[in-house]
């Protein structure tokens, strides 16, 4: 490794921060993108990265992820998790709050901060809690999250159901210019609900969770967002109602954007059939209809959707293999994101490659004000390189996280991550 | 009778989903010819000496499980009853744990009633024993769609052509999902009824017509299944009173009126008397109510016999 010189010689380069595709040689000093050109000569301490046939972009960033540390480390810790996105060819994460304990202080946002200057493996940029033990009552001390190195806040894995606490949060955050990330979800229409509702939990008895209850809450949080000017994010947005909504309140000038994951965009709640009820196909929000599906991919053409982020949500295997009604909600996604955008939405013409890493670069950078997402000379030579089109298996056991709830093992997909650099550094992702 | 083991190749029978009108015809047929052994002074046959089923309940269930067990008696299969009300987990031991520890114990055959949706499937997968599905949450109850089959059958002379009306908690009731799974493939026209509130989202996909009052769901009916409402669901009730529902769901012999002349009143039992049903009713002439208990017993054994057919490979 060699914290001096990379030339990482003829890649295909595509930033579209810069609006550049083309045969380049990128040349990274010091930790920053020194220069991109034509062809860049070898010099003395270089070294010299092949990137025939590769693309070579801006580091990928998911900006929601479950670390899991600290609290449930048998599950994931930000070793593993920070693996598994080098390993998807992730250089940043920011991962979610619902910890245990709750990362609702500077203290914990700082472990998590610790942990990954420790082991290095990807970028780690902690969300904190926006209600103290995220108990949805009194605000969490934000300013000194923020402070400690925090970069939203979010109570996700639970919705803020308080619409005055909202409030307050939405006012609050300003202060620190960070958006306030929910998870949208009414927990009274949700119910018992463990699937989308509609004609497949119907013909499989499951109960149904209504789309309604993530639109409501979405609803009212733009009306929020609209009254306080403050900046909203809607985390796992999986409705086409919820989109439509985000739409209009961009085109009104709101502060809003919006995520959407892999799975929403590629499954529908009929695979909860289809898998003879899989619990690695049970996540909140759960997989929708196929026109929910249809609209949340025109979403990311279109430029409504601002990125896209796996919810990579780890469950240990002794916690997912019981009944489906039992059976907690979330499922992978770090290890399986960019082969799955690639073979399913870049190959089919549906999503541009270069849209594809906007949507995994530059507009999570842009949601969360984060570093990078550019290869623009003097930036973070944060840089992810993978292969367009070469066939691999999704081989659930072969992960580098600690978990293996993933509806995906077994898939044979085009495409896939071949490295990773960080900060100038060549990530060395172990082999397993 | 054709020779079965030409028509079925099935060690499970987890749901009327996946079975043929061919499969289904076969097992009536076969418990045409169970129904016999119920009426012998020694009511016992030989078909599956040597064979252990195990009924393993993890919701409680008197009905569907004395049914199983006598039809397995006549059988003279040797049968054993693992029960535990809740969840496994709720007992710290696992459902998977509690499967593989009764399959290190060789059963041929495992019935299963399960509170949550899929259970049944999910063991199939994992166990080398057939696995028949005694109810699964709100999914499906097959036996019980084959027995009211079975009954309608010998009180029409066919399926094929009736109008089958279906009412009461549909959202929740295994028993209409698999009935109309069934009634749909042996042709039958299947309305399903009962307060808004009660109507699962997307219904009408599996091909049923949807009524919103008693008078239009019974009207030419053939058939009128009651559903059982689930009193026990208290505090979480889809209507505001249970007697607010017998006044606009409750079915009497009076508004019985606008069905067929010779339709015939069925339930699944256990019945709430006065609430989906009036008692002078359920002991009237229209219904056959016990009959479905007695049929029971022969579309069990029916089923029990033709999975005990099948030995399946590796698993």
């Amino acid at each position: 490794m060699s914290d001096g010189r990379i030339l990482i010689q003829g890649g295909r380069v595509i930033d579209p921060g810069q609006d550049l595709d083309g045969a380049f040689d990128l040349l990274i000093e010091d930790g920053a993108v020194a220069k991109i050109d034509g062809r860049i000569e070898k010099s003395e301490n270089t070294e010299v990265i092949d990137a025939a046939g590769l693309i070579v972009c801006p580091g990928l960033i998911d900006i929601h992820v479950h670390l899991r540390e600290p609290g449930q480390e048998y599950k994931e810790t930000v070793r593993t998790g920070t693996l598994a996105a080098a390993a998807g060819g992730f250089t940043g994460v920011a991962c979610m709050a619902n910890t245990e304990p709750v990362n609702d202080s500077r203290s914990i946002t700082e472990h998590i901060l610790l942990e990954a200057r420790r082991h290095g493996f990807a970028h780690v940029y902690p969300i904190g809690a926006i209600s103290k033990g995220q108990k949805g009552e009194e605000l969490a001390e934000i300013g000194e999250m923020i402070r400690a190195g925090a970069v939203a806040v979010s109570d996700d894995g639970r919705p803020v159901m308080n619409a005055e606490l909202m409030r307050r949060a939405l006012l609050y955050a300003q202060h620190f210019d960070v958006p306030v990330i929910q998870h949208a979800e009414d927990l009274n229409l949700t119910g018992k609900g463990v699937m989308h509702e509609g004609e497949w939990s119907t013909r499989l008895g499951l109960p149904g969770i209504p789309g309604s209850a993530e639109d409501v809450m979405i609803a009212r949080d733009i009306i929020l967002t609209e009254d306080t000017g403050g900046r909203y994010h809607v985390a796992h947005l999986s409705t086409a109602r919820s989109l439509d909504m985000v739409r209009r309140a961009r085109a009104q000038g709101l502060r809003v954007t919006c995520e959407v994951a892999p799975h929403h965009l590629i499954l529908t709640d009929e695979e909860v059939a289809k898998s003879g009820f899989s619990t690695n196909t049970k996540m909140k929000p759960p997989l929708r209809s196929e026109r929910d599906r249809a609209a949340l991919v025109n979403g990311l053409a279109d430029g409504t959707v601002d990125c896209i982020a796996s919810d990579h949500a780890p469950h240990h295997q002794d916690e997912k293999d019981v009944e489906f009604n039992l059976a907690p909600f979330g499922i992978l996604g770090l290890e399986t994101t960019l082969s799955l955008i690639l073979d399913r939405l870049v190959h089919p013409g549906i999503l541009s490659l270069r849209r594809m890493i906007e949507l995994l670069s530059a507009g999570p950078a842009r949601v969360l004000g984060l570093p990078g997402g550019t290869l623009k000379a003097g930036s973070p030579a944060d840089v992810t390189l993978f292969h367009p089109d070469e066939e691999v298996t999704i081989r659930a056991a072969a992960f580098r996280s600690r978990s293996r709830n993933t509806p995906f093992d077994g898939w044979k997909l085009k495409g896939h991550p071949v490295a990773t650099i960080l900060g100038g550094r060549r990530i060395a992702v172990p082999e397993r | 009778m054709a020779d079965p083991q030409a028509q079925w190749d099935r060690k499970d029978l987890l749901g009327i989903s996946d079975l043929s009108p061919g499969e289904i015809q076969l097992i009536l047929d076969t418990a045409e010819s169970f129904a016999e052994v119920g009426e012998r002074p020694i009511k016992k046959v030989p078909t599956l000496r040597g064979k252990t089923v195990v009924n393993l309940f993890f919701e409680a269930s008197t009905r569907t499980r004395s049914s199983f067990e006598i039809a397995e008696k006549r059988l003279s299969a040797d049968n054993l009853n693992f029960s535990t009300s809740g969840s496994a987990l709720e007992k710290g031991e696992s459902l998977i744990d509690t499967a593989m520890n009764l399959q290190a114990m060789a059963p041929d055959l495992v019935v299963i009633r399960h509170a949550y949706p899929g259970t049944p499937h999910r063991l199939a997968k994992r166990l080398k024993a057939g696995i028949i599905n005694a109810g699964d949450g709100a999914h499906e109850h097959p036996t019980q769609a084959l027995l009211d089959a079975f009954t309608i059958r010998r009180h029409k002379g066919k399926l094929d052509g009736l109008r089958v009306a279906i009412l009461g908690d549909i959202e929740h009731s295994r028993v209409v999902r698999s009935n109309i799974h069934l009634l749909k493939k042996m042709g039958a026209t299947v309305v399903v009824g009962g307060p808004r509130t009660m109507m699962p989202v997307g219904i009408e996909a599996m091909g049923v017509e949807v009524a919103f009052t008693l008078d239009d769901a019974i009207r030419n009916a053939d058939v009128i299944m009651m559903l059982r409402i689930q009193l026990e669901r208290q505090g979480r009730l889809a209507f505001p009173s249970v007697r607010e529902y017998f006044q606009l769901f409750g079915l009497t012999t009076e508004r019985l009126r606008g069905a067929k002349e010779d339709v015939i009143v069925m339930h699944p039992g256990p019945m709430n008397r006065g609430v989906e049903i009036a008692s002078e009713l359920a002991d009237g002439p229209y219904s056959v109510i016990l009959e479905q208990v007695t049929h029971g017993v022969s579309v069990r054994m029916a089923v029990l016999y033709l999975c005990s057919l099948v030995h399946k490979e590796g698993a």
